[in-house]
């Protein structure tokens, strides 16, 4: 019977912080900013909802937030260059903001071997943004393996969804 | 669960004879018929006695090894375990074991369990024991007969006074929640160790089924953490600064061997658990995870993509001489040593169709012994001669616990609260 010092003990729940917590804000009218000062505009048509420049909806809606992968591999398809280059002009004119890559399998693979091979992909997009001028520091890496289908039949059309990395906001941004 | 004070006595021998037990299954080939075994509701405590009788009936008959018969065409009716059976009897019904057993309370409150296992055709007691133990704790005592009975006539170390630790689905497949949780062998007992805020995968027992290392996302990092199942309190393993995952003890328990992410690269490490020193075993470029080390400790199989696809590789335990073994056809990984040293069971994947499999620990004698077609996973029996692994049902529909004799026969669910998977199977208890 193995015994750890009681000071390893409570190591780990001082360690919980909630991943993604940035808000996304749907009716965020008052917060925008101000128009500038100029001729009385006609009566502005009611905004229901608009997307804050610098949130992490602007980066998931405007710019894009998933690239994929073939099977097995985990490098940045040409495809999916343009799209990352978008992500890091962005991180770029928003420069306190911080994001964590997810890396996703699809099912096909073990469930440890996919955990790697999540890690392999989100690191290749990280890898990609930091060679675009991304200061490596603002990203982080995550894998989820294949345990976050977005896609759940057993076919290429959902397995191709699902081998992906997906830049979530993880702090710093406007809301 | 080493609260439970069981105290065990030999009761002595009815035959005079040293007689010689014909009562044999040799479960070296598996059994296409399993033996014949009469085991009547234990005396004395009426439902006590129908509880434990009960157990022991479903513990043998889910070996596949024996065939417990129907009380219903019982001829005689066991009403003193003290006396000699008539043994026509039990053969005229085809017994060819027969287990009569008494419950009784103490004036102390404690259980008494008495029992004795009698070779039908020889005539003679083959086994009699003794058990104390607190009232609640009546399904060990079950299980410890059953142990007994398994051990005594197949010559095998028995497995049923177990648990298996491992993860409980629950939610749609895209945002599954995952609990860590334990029950007894046979499915009993069902509790949940974490709360599913957060993702929890590959839990594995220490070797006094005490501790359970697990890798989980509780934090930023998802990373491998110890539970204590006696205090419920868990710790982050290690100060590493990346993800770490696919633990798994090291079978005298000091140690625990993982994989270690960095830059992308995943790599297998040792950590020490009394001085919390870290080696380092593998640096190829790609793919090293999933380590398990030989029940003697000297070795670790893992799997690797380093030469091209996903295959399983041995080392010494200090990372030297390290090759592959496998080289039958698709994927093999997750590679996991028998207790017994002689058999690697892993991950076979062709195409998008997983199989468990077997085989020596030089790599020849590969064999399937699963017939689902999403099986991964395998964790043994601590006797060896049993896996249970996670079958999958596609479509986002969950898993499932399923377990196959390591011959391949008798393959079966497990019965777990709601979709599982992951399962590791504890030691005997002590």
């Amino acid at each position: 019977m193995i015994r750890f010092s009681s000071s390893m003990k409570f190591a780990c729940l001082s360690a919980v912080l909630v991943l993604g917590a940035c808000t996304h804000k749907q009716e965020a009218v008052t917060t925008a900013p101000p128009p500038a000062a100029a001729a009385p505009a006609p009566a502005p048509a009611p905004v229901t909802s608009s997307i804050i420049p610098g949130s992490a909806e602007d980066l998931r809606v405007n710019v894009g937030d998933t690239v994929h992968f073939a099977l097995d591999q985990y490098n940045v398809e040409e495809t999916d260059k343009a799209l990352l280059g978008r992500q890091a002009a962005w991180l770029q004119r928003y420069p306190a903001v911080r994001v964590t890559i997810e890396g996703h399998a699809d099912e096909r693979g073990t469930r440890e071997y996919n955990l790697a091979l999540g890690a392999r992909r989100a690191n290749a997009v990280k890898e990609y943004l930091v060679s675009q001028g991304v200061s490596t520091g603002r990203v982080e890496t995550v894998s989820y393996g294949k345990e976050r289908p977005i896609c759940t039949s057993s076919d290429e059309g959902c397995w191709s969804q699902n081998r992906r990395g997906v830049t979530i906001v993880s702090g710093g941004a406007n809301s | 669960m080493k609260k439970f004070l069981v105290l065990l006595a030999v009761l002595a021998a009815f035959a005079a004879q040293p007689a010689l037990a014909q009562l044999r299954v040799d479960v070296t080939q598996g059994v296409a018929q399993p033996l014949p075994i009469a085991i009547p509701d234990f005396v004395g405590d009426p439902q006590a006695g129908a509880n434990i009788a009960g157990v022991v009936r479903a513990d043998l008959e889910r070996s596949g090894l024996f065939r417990p018969l129907d009380q219903k065409g019982f001829a005689e009716r066991v009403t003193n375990i003290n006396a000699v059976p008539n043994f026509g009897s039990w053969r005229a019904i085809t017994a060819q074991g027969l287990v009569t057993g008494q419950v009784t309370q103490q004036p102390d409150g404690r259980l008494r369990v008495d029992f004795r296992l009698w070779d039908v055709y020889g005539e003679s007691q083959m086994l009699g024991l003794q058990f104390f133990t607190t009232p609640e704790n009546w399904r060990r005592i079950a299980h410890m007969v059953s142990d007994a009975i398994y051990e005594r006539i197949t010559g095998e170390k028995g497995y049923f006074d177990t648990r298996i630790v491992f993860i409980s689905e629950t939610g749609p497949a895209t945002r599954r929640v995952k609990r860590l949780a334990i029950m007894d062998q046979d499915g009993a007992n069902p509790i949940f160790l974490t709360n599913g805020s957060y993702m929890v995968l590959t839990p594995r027992f220490n070797p006094t089924a005490q501790m359970i290392a697990y890798m989980s996302y509780i934090a930023t990092k998802p990373r491998v953490y110890l539970f204590d199942i006696e205090t419920g309190k868990q710790e982050v393993l290690g100060n590493f600064p990346n993800m770490t995952f696919s633990p798994r003890f090291s079978p005298d328990g000091n140690r625990v061997a993982l994989t270690l992410e960095t830059g992308g690269n995943s790599d297998v490490y040792v950590m020490d658990l009394r001085s919390r020193s870290v080696q380092r075993l593998t640096t190829d470029p790609g793919i090293d995870t999933a380590p398990s080390f030989s029940p003697d400790g000297r070795q670790i199989a893992f799997e690797s993509d380093r030469g091209g696809s996903q295959q399983v590789y041995v080392m010494n335990a200090d990372g030297s001489g390290q090759r592959r073994i496998s080289f039958g056809a698709g994927n093999n990984g997750t590679p996991v040593w028998s207790p017994r040293g002689d058999l690697l069971a892993f991950t076979k994947q062709q195409g998008s169709r997983f199989t468990i499999g077997v085989m020596r620990t030089d790599g020849s004698g590969e064999r399937l012994i699963s017939s689902g077609g999403r099986d991964e996973g395998p964790t043994w029996a601590p006797n060896g001669r049993v896996l249970m692994y996670s079958r999958g049902l596609g479509g986002g529909a969950g898993s499932q616990i399923w377990s196959v004799d390591v011959t391949g026969r008798n393959e079966r669910r497990v019965l777990t609260p709601g979709s599982a998977s992951d399962p590791a199977w504890s030691p005997l208890i002590q």
